[in-house]
């Protein structure tokens, strides 16, 4: 007996048929394409392309300004979340909308905006010139525009979750004694941990591969501004695609790995196995 | 510990959610805060605990000024309405949360907050869950869990708002005589919030009617239902029937109610005045007879047998009347005769 709700049997295979078509077709695809790529011509080229010099620089330059804009973001998502999901104040529609805005700019703009601010023709260029201090076109500038572009993962992810929560476990603990400090730590934190590491691994894995923002302010200068993305472009433009799809490799391993992190998470992280 | 809440008011926005509430409670009390939802109920309870604060007027607990106090410092034992349990953490490290949190030079060694946890698990007859996480237990085993864990920190107030609100009729008249009995043996005071009136009558000492944000009675049961201090008290409390009426002369007139009037002094709260009122008369304080020859004025709309009458549901000109009747006296659809027989008056 088939259910009242499903769909005839050529109807059923049509669907998943053509859902399985697009996804290989977008998802795998690229994906199987960038590691043969990168493999064509056996693994010591793609080692050789992967340990150059400036290929080793957009390595740690990509892995620092995540390491810095990862933390920023976990922060300052977690505040933001926080505000928005337990409070009712003025102006939290507003903020609400500006934890979106990086979602809904143009990257070029995200980037741009850094520029207009920081750079030598900037509002605040002359005074950084005077004393000194560089932020476009070097590690400060890539920074900020990855922070500013992968701000909405951490708090989007916390808000709903937060909301649904509400506010009555916070109380609980008030009522029993705990201080602000004691009820985050032990109550809301805990509550929001699987959301919060999912949140922190989705940010990272855009930290790492972010393009357009990063490509405004860093100046391409090779082994010193250069992330990896960035690395790729400039590796492809000279033609040589084993050199780029030898990093574009690495940088999609890297999002493999941290998605797969997320995926294990979620699954092992639903309440009823931490009982155990 | 004794409340006295002095003038207190609150406003949410517009909405005026407590306006100048006098309520003072004794020490070893059991008081409930009885209302429709949006009387002001919860919001009392609230500020009591410290969990919100008021506009103007004054909280004191034995004598002291609670307004600048924060909750956490007032160690009153809080159940909140849908428990409120910490989800990641067992049963027993949701009781033994307020005694972990406290200051090193206050917070009892390791041991000592084991053996008072599982001593407080046992007397609430849920020892055998302390390894549970709260989504693995029943609402009635839920409801021990934050009651355990409100009492951990030996609070002399404890507020619970709509304790019994999400549990099944059975688990609810258990959980009442148990906690009534819990009430008295620790020498607790404590203040409940609730909106089913049998469930307050029963349970507390005094009961607080709330009504728009103000106390509109507070009184023992029995003074509550003999002396319904006024319309929404007599209203709210005791199933009567409210029916427009006229008080002239010697006698309460109904019509154009099919009803033949009362006489004055049938009356079991009079009011002075003349005039148009508000009769409230209950179930119990009807006469109810088979109508003869074409001589009823209402009509039976249902029977249900209660205890030793049976209940009747009867349509007087449009009102909807309920009465107590003899079994068997009366079928569904049967005309027949209707006769108050007390009544209480409000100015209408």
């Amino acid at each position: 007996m088939t259910p009242p709700t499903a769909e005839p049997g050529w109807a059923r295979a049509l669907l998943i048929g053509g859902a399985a078509l697009l996804l290989g077709l977008f998802l795998l695809l690229p994906l199987a394409a960038v590691f043969t790529e990168a493999l064509r011509r056996g693994w010591a080229p793609a080692w050789q392309a992967l340990s150059d010099p400036d290929a080793v620089a957009a390595v740690r330059l990509t892995l620092l300004v995540a390491a810095i804009a990862v933390p920023v973001n976990t922060l300052g998502g977690l505040a933001a979340a926080w505000c928005i999901a337990k409070f009712r104040f003025s102006g939290r529609a507003l903020l609400l909308a500006l934890i979106d805005l990086p979602f809904s700019v143009s990257p070029v703009i995200s980037g741009l905006v850094w520029v207009l601010l920081f750079g030598a023709h900037g509002w605040l260029g002359p005074w950084l010139q005077e004393h000194d201090i560089q932020i476009v076109f070097a590690v400060p500038g890539l920074v900020l525009a990855t922070i500013f572009v992968t701000f909405p993962f951490i708090a989007r992810t916390l808000i709903p979750l937060m909301q649904e929560q509400g506010r009555a476990a916070e109380e609980a603990a008030a009522t029993l004694g705990a201080s602000g400090w004691q009820t985050f730590r032990r109550v809301t934190l805990p509550e929001i941990r699987w959301a919060l590491l999912s949140g922190v691994l989705l940010c990272n894995a855009r930290a790492m591969g972010e393009f357009g923002a990063v490509s405004v302010v860093s100046g391409h200068i090779r082994g010193e501004t250069n992330t990896m993305p960035l690395h790729v472009e400039i590796l492809y433009n000279e033609y040589q695609f084993a050199g780029a799809f030898a990093v574009a490799a690495l940088l999609a391993l890297l999002a493999l790995v941290t998605l797969g992190a997320k995926t294990l998470l979620e699954r092992g992280g639903t309440p009823r196995s931490l009982a155990a | 510990m004794s409340v006295t809440v002095s003038r207190l008011t609150r406003r949410f926005g517009p909405v005026l959610a407590l306006r100048e509430v006098e309520l003072g409670v004794r020490q070893g009390e059991f008081v409930a805060l009885l209302g429709p939802s949006g009387s002001g109920k919860t919001t009392l309870l609230r500020i009591l605990a410290g969990l919100d604060f008021a506009d103007a007027g004054t909280v004191e607990i034995d004598g002291e000024d609670m307004s600048a106090v924060p909750a956490r410092a007032r160690n009153i034992g809080f159940v909140f309405q849908n428990y409120a349990l910490f989800r990641h953490m067992t049963v027993f490290e949701n009781v033994a949360f307020g005694l972990r949190v406290r200051p090193r030079a206050t917070r009892p060694p390791g041991a000592e907050i084991t053996r008072r946890v599982r001593r407080l698990l046992e007397r609430m007859q849920i020892g055998e869950l302390e390894r549970r996480l709260p989504e693995q237990i029943s609402g009635g085993q839920r409801q021990r869990v934050a009651l355990a864990r409100a009492l951990a920190t030996e609070p002399r107030l404890l507020l619970l708002d709509e304790p019994f609100g999400a549990l099944d009729a059975e688990v609810r008249k258990g959980l009442r005589r148990w906690l009534r009995e819990l009430h008295a043996e620790l020498g607790l005071t404590s203040l409940f919030v609730t909106h089913d009136q049998e469930e307050a009558l029963e349970l507390a000492d005094r009961v607080a009617v709330m009504q728009a944000g103000q106390v509109a009675q507070f009184d023992s049961p029995a003074a509550l239902v003999a002396q319904p201090a006024n319309a929404f008290v007599a209203g709210f409390l005791g199933h009567a029937a409210r029916l427009p009426a006229r008080l002239a002369g010697d006698a309460l007139h109904f019509d154009p109610l099919p009803l033949p009037p009362l006489p004055r002094t049938a009356l079991l709260r009079g009011v002075a005045v003349e005039g148009a009122v508000l009769a409230f008369i209950r179930a119990h304080e009807w006469d109810i007879a088979p109508a003869v020859a074409g001589e009823g004025n209402a009509v039976v709309r249902s029977c249900r047998p209660a205890g030793g009458h049976t209940h009747v549901e009867l349509d007087l000109g449009g009102y909807v009347i309920e009465a107590e009747a003899a079994h068997g006296l009366l079928n569904y659809g049967q005309p027949c005769l209707l006769r108050p027989r007390a009544a209480r008056v409000f100015p209408a």
